[in-house]
């Protein structure tokens, strides 16, 4: 097929239409999701999803690592506070019934189920460290940083750098020393896998695939992340997690309270 | 009540007879801030022990560029700060080393108190109480710095203790009067403070008190 006129290029391109690759959005969403996506190796994606959707993150072949930030999506200045998630749920490693917690003392997400702890310790990785590491971290080599990629995500929902607090980040695992506070890694993951949250607010989702920053191999790995969302409910009051802590229970009413004033809720 | 404000002793040899920069004692409760020249050091003394001292530092130049928790952590391999620890950026780049520390272990996950997070942590009433957050963004603004710009920060001074099933908390200090902490400025850098008046933990032995920062 030629592509020397552009009538030539116009056919080849309209040519690739209905071509199936692994990583790529499933648009539409089949089956009544909102958001169906691979997301590749090295990799980003973002969305901005309505309260009460459910977002699964399956890692497909076991060295998908999903470096994800949140933020309220009309006011994104208000967003993820890991310090807060950790000091105020009074743990370090959440997992399913806990809350992701914005700096606004609200709830963004709380995680329905995880088959592996949220990774809330060592953020992501940077273009400097993946350089020094693998020799390269730009978003368009073969070991992308998960700031760069953040960065991309950022701006195309309007952000800068600037608005990129630290990260989460899903299926690889970090364990602190009780006694001296040293870091030990854990390749906690395999496939399948999976963490399910669930919007509490209206959300900007920002997620990286891209291999957990002291993740120790010398060789550069990360494998597919399969995202699901279907429409779902926020949390109740009569939901056991809502008053599953006095944490919890304040967390929601504040959530609450904001979105009603709004009218919102 | 008119807040406190920093006591500036400019002066050019201390009471220690040591050749200083500037000299400010902090009141309990309120913020500071300033900009330390690449080699410069910052001595920070709790003075009434057991003082919590919110840390964050910018790249002068760049304010983009700032402390990063992580990847202070990851560069260390230790959630803990120290003498020898160096606080890293957000691009992985050196912003200050600690060259002195005579408390033993700083905190880097506890993050800052706020308004907000004292209501789900304590519970409501303590929403008129002050906070460390408003004290960063207080004094961030005379430097341009807004709420997109507060990021975890370092905690000097207080004690964070992380048990094996994860469980986190503030629990009673290790420092006493007259501990310090000394920072080596690696590049120039805008240092924002908040000394932390929480009152419902005991990250200040449940009575805020005054610090030194003595730029050398």
């Amino acid at each position: 097929m030629t592509t020397a006129t552009t009538h030539g290029a116009r056919d080849h391109a309209r040519a690739q239409d209905g071509t199936e690759v692994e990583a790529m959005p499933r648009i539409p969403a089949p089956d009544g999701a909102v958001w169906a996506e691979t997301v590749a190796g090295g990799n980003y994606t973002h969305k901005v999803l309505a309260r009460g959707t459910e977002v699964r993150f399956t890692d497909l072949e076991g060295d998908a690592c999903a470096h994800v930030l949140l933020y309220v999506a009309d006011r994104p200045f208000e967003r993820l506070n890991v310090a807060d998630t950790v000091k105020v749920l009074w743990n370090a490693y959440p997992g399913a019934g806990h809350l992701l917690l914005s700096d606004q003392g609200r709830v963004l997400a709380s995680v329905l189920a995880a088959d592996v702890p949220v990774e809330t310790v060592c953020g992501t990785s940077t273009l400097a460290r993946n350089t020094a590491r693998y020799g390269d971290g730009s978003p368009h080599g073969a070991s992308p940083a998960g700031r760069e990629l953040l960065k991309l995500a950022a701006a195309k929902n309007g952000l800068a750098p600037r608005d990129l607090p630290p990260s989460i980040s899903f299926f690889k695992g970090v364990r602190v020393d009780p006694d001296d506070g040293r870091l030990t890694f854990e390749n906690s993951s395999r496939p399948g896998a999976s963490i399910t949250l669930r919007a509490e607010m209206p959300l900007i989702v920002l997620v990286a695939n891209t291999a957990h920053p002291v993740d120790p191999r010398p060789d550069y790995a990360c494998t597919p992340l399969d995202v699901l969302a279907r429409p779902g409910t926020p949390t109740r009051p009569d939901d056991p997690l809502w008053n599953s802590t006095p944490e919890a229970r304040r967390a929601f009413l504040n959530t609450a309270d904001h979105l009603t004033a709004r009218g919102i809720a | 009540m008119t807040a406190p404000k920093p006591q500036q002793r400019d002066v050019e040899r201390n009471s220690e007879g040591v050749d200083v920069m500037s000299d400010v004692v902090v009141p309990a409760r309120a913020p500071w801030s300033a900009v330390i020249a690449a080699g410069r050091s910052l001595t920070i003394t709790d003075l009434g022990g057991n003082q919590a001292v919110d840390f964050l530092v910018y790249d002068a130049h760049d304010t983009a560029v700032r402390y990063s928790a992580p990847d202070t952590i990851q560069a260390q391999g230790n959630i803990y700060l120290s003498t020898e620890s160096v606080l890293m950026s957000n691009e992985h780049t050196r912003l200050m080393t600690v060259t002195a520390d005579t408390c033993g272990r700083h905190d880097t996950l506890g993050g800052a108190c706020s308004k907000e997070s004292n209501t789900l942590r304590y519970g409501h009433h303590t929403w008129s109480q002050h906070a460390c957050v408003d004290n960063f963004l207080a004094e961030g603004a005379k430097h341009g710095l807004g709420k997109r710009d507060l990021v975890s920060n370092v905690n000097w001074f207080m004690n964070v203790p992380v048990e094996a099933d994860g469980t986190l908390g503030i629990v009673d200090g290790r420092s006493a009067p007259g501990l310090s902490v000394t920072l080596r400025a690696e590049t120039d850098v805008l240092v924002l403070v908040s000394n932390c008046p929480q009152i419902n933990n005991p990250c200040n032995g449940f009575d805020p008190t005054p610090v030194r920062m003595t730029v050398r």
